[in-house]
This record gives C-alpha cells, structure tokens and sequence, in this order.
C-alpha cells in the first residue's frame, strides 16, 4: 500500500508522518501529480493561511490533481478547510468537495470566546467508518480560528458556542478539523481506520 | 466543550531532562522522550520543554531532540529557552515542534512576535512571562527572572497579544516552587481580558489549586513540573479530582 502526504506551502507534515510512522506505515511527501494520482492513500494536511495555500496549490495544479482523486484521501484541519467551497479567511474559493463553507468563530461577548480554538475538544454525532472503535464523546486536539458550518456531508460535531463539523465526509472523502496526529490513541485510531479502507 | 489543560514542563539540558525523577515504569529518567511519552500516556493534554542549554552546540542538540520527541510523543508540544529568530522557529517547527515559546527575546524586540505570528500562525506563538509582584504590582523580569524590567505584566501581555502571540504562559515568580497556589489575581486578570488562552505556572503544591485557578481565576491550562516530576501528584487522579469538582477536562 503506498500512502502519500501532498507537500505544499502549510506545516504540520512532519507530525502526520510521525504518527503514520508510529502505526508502522511510511507516508511519502510529495507534490507529484502522478505520485499522488498513483498512491492508494493520500493525506491532504495542513496547518496555515487559505488565500496563500490555495494559490499555492492552484500555481502547481494541485486543486485540480486534488479534486479529481479517486482512492481514499483525508483533509486534515487546514486540509479539511481547502476541500470545502469557500473560506472567509482572505475571501478565498476553496477545491469545493464540501458544498458548504468556512466561516470566522465570532465571540458572541468581547472575549468570552477565545480565538483561535486551542485544545482538546469533544465529538458527537459520529457516522463515519473512520470513527470505528471511537467513543461518542472522544477528545480531539483542536487548533483554529476558522470552522466548516454543518452541512450534509457533516459526520462528527463539535461545540464552541456554535456546533459546527468536526469531520466531513463525501464519497471517496474524509476531512476532520481537528488534529488526529496529535490526539493521542484516539487520533490514531481514526489515522489507522483510514489507512484500513 | 473545550476542556481545560493539564501540561507537564520538562527542563532540558544538553538533550537530557535536569530535575532528579525516580520512576520505576520507565528506564532512563533522564530522557525527555521517554518521560514525555510516559505523560502522555497517563493523560497530559501537553507537554513544555524548556531548554536551559547554554553552549553553543545548543541549536542542533535541540532540534535533533525535538525531532525524536515528535517521532514518540502523540499528543502537543511546546519547545522554549533562548529563541530569538525566525530562524530559530523554522527550525524547531520543520523539526517538529506545535509551537514554540518566547520570552526575554520578545521583550526586548517586540517586532519578533509580529514576524513570527505573521510567518507562522498566532497558534503556534507562545508569549512566556516571568512575572514579581512588588510595590502593588505585576512586573516583567527577564533572563530566567534575574533582570527586573519597569513594565507591567499585563501591559506586556497585552501588546504582544495585538502584535500577534497566540497563548500567554505566566510563571508568578512569588508563587514558583512555593507549593501555595498560583497567582490567582494575575492570572485571572490576563485570562479574563486576553482574547487568548493563559496558561498558569507557578505554584501548584495541591489538586484544589488547580481547582482554584481553573474556576476561580479562568485559567485556560495549567503547568507544573516538580509536583509532577516527583509523583506527588498524578495525572490520572488530578484529572479525576477535577472532574469530580466539575471542572471539564479531558480523559
């Protein structure tokens, strides 16, 4: 089984290598559209600004590579928001897997809600078979300012003071918001599910 | 719900953990890796490695360890001690590292903190305050809290909060090492008017004081290290305490 994680201009690829190595699997990192065209898995990272990752991955033709995929790939927080139709960070068209959009958290009172997101936060409404063997109610390790609302593709939920998706799935499809590659056994095993399709 | 954080702090000297801890379930004490690990696995939401290296081969032994943590360590870490660049960061993230933290560097250039959120997300910039409270308030030391500065705490905290920093961590050098509690008021001061989370150091001596300074000062996370390091508290039994209390953490 050969999986790959896109490289592009948006961090946090080291750690999914990581943890994809502590499941005894080598994830290569690559920007070739035949290598990613080719893999079994493809992970879809990211950790960054939408306008500059989109126009980086649109310079390389990568928004199109991405959108045309046909095995199993998984957005990953930055990743996740680049699959949907369209962020408010930097009024950026996003690839538009997702039919809905990401939109800015907004403190509903002067600072009662801290932005970005930072920390471990619960998920409910799980119907994915990335979520199988995970509790309703699982912890994730969230870093964010920016949320994909709820839609029809939404497949976990989370609270922070509105309920948005945690997880998104379409198809071929699988996005979570959160960090699975930093949350702990319960990250790894949505990781591992998604290496098992 | 977001839940509050409990986080470990290691120090780091030339690649190996400084304080004396005697565990039995792991063989080499004195490997941050392994240490680490071990936290995570008993429930520590993160971890802090401050390095307190000071040689010149500082750089590469810390990146090289920073990389093996990221290998072992499933859950996120913050690595801090002597950043002052760019460079610096770039490092330590590529080598894998969540986020970093800056302290005397960022006071004395302020500008750094908007490089460095501008370069590579406010989420991973932690601004780290060392902080004495004398004649009637909270003053900013540096270099490790031997160097006293006139600004105030919170007035620092704030402007490098517009300037981009992500997280506060604010170590009460009144409080450190004493095992009384955190310093509530400060700490209740800056989370309560930051637009970011605080994470509280200083002080923990007992369960109900992070109790105290979740509930009563609206802490964010809390950081320890000898109580932990010395098993007179563990991290499953704090998690149920607080749990218990009706303070929302993660197991």
């Amino acid at each position: 089984m050969k999986t790959v994680i896109i490289k592009y201009n948006a961090g946090n690829i080291r750690s999914v290598q990581f943890a994809l190595e502590r499941l005894g699997v080598n994830g290569t990192v690559t920007d070739d559209h035949e290598e990613i065209m080719s893999a079994d898995k493809v992970i879809f990272p990211g950790v960054g600004e939408a306008s500059t990752a989109m126009q980086y991955l649109k310079e390389r033709k990568l928004d199109t590579v991405i959108a045309g995929l046909k095995q199993p790939v998984l957005g990953i927080c930055l990743g996740m928001q680049l699959l949907c139709r369209h962020s408010e960070e930097n009024d950026t068209p996003c690839i538009g897997v997702f039919d809905v959009d990401v939109k800015r958290f907004q403190s509903p009172v002067e600072n009662l809600l801290k932005i970005p997101q930072i920390g471990w936060n619960n998920i409910t409404g799980l119907h994915s078979v990335v979520f199988e063997h995970v509790p309703e109610n699982a912890y994730m390790y969230f870093v964010h300012s920016y949320y994909a609302a709820l839609g029809a593709d939404t497949v976990a939920i989370t609270n922070y003071v509105i309920n948005y998706s945690a997880a998104l799935q379409k198809d071929n499809f699988y996005a979570v918001q959160f960090h699975p590659e930093k949350s702990a056994e319960a990250g790894a095993r949505i990781i591992e599910n998604f290496l098992n399709l | 719900m977001l839940t509050k954080r409990i986080i470990p702090c290691l120090d780091i000297k030339d690649g190996r953990t400084v304080k004396g801890i005697n565990f039995e379930n792991i063989r080499d004490a004195g490997d941050p890796v392994e240490l680490g690990a071990l936290y995570a696995s008993q429930g520590a939401d993160e971890l802090v490695f401050l390095d307190i290296t000071a040689t010149n081969e500082r750089r590469k032994t810390l990146a090289e360890l920073v990389t093996d943590i990221a290998r072992h360590v499933n859950i996120p870490f913050t690595v801090g001690g002597g950043i002052s660049s760019v460079e610096d960061v770039y490092v330590l993230l590529q080598s894998g590292a969540d986020k970093i933290s800056v302290n005397t560097s960022a006071f004395k250039d302020p500008a750094l903190v908007d490089r460095l959120s501008r370069e590579f997300g406010s989420q991973c910039i932690v601004l780290a305050i060392d902080t004495r409270f004398e004649d009637g308030d909270w003053y900013v030391y540096l270099n490790g809290g031997r160097v006293k500065t006139e600004v105030k705490a919170f007035d620092w905290a704030k402007e490098a909060v517009s300037r981009g920093a992500g997280e506060i961590l604010l170590t009460s050098m009144n409080n450190d090492g004493t095992k009384k509690g955190f310093a509530l008021d400060i700490t209740g001061q800056m989370a309560q008017n930051l637009n970011v989370p605080v994470i509280a150091s200083g002080g923990a001596g007992t369960m109900e004081h992070f109790t105290d300074v979740f509930e009563n000062a609206q802490a964010d996370a809390a950081l320890a290290a000898s109580i932990f390091h010395y098993k007179e508290i563990e991290i499953p039994a704090l998690k149920t305490f607080l749990y218990n209390k009706g303070v929302n953490v993660r197991f």
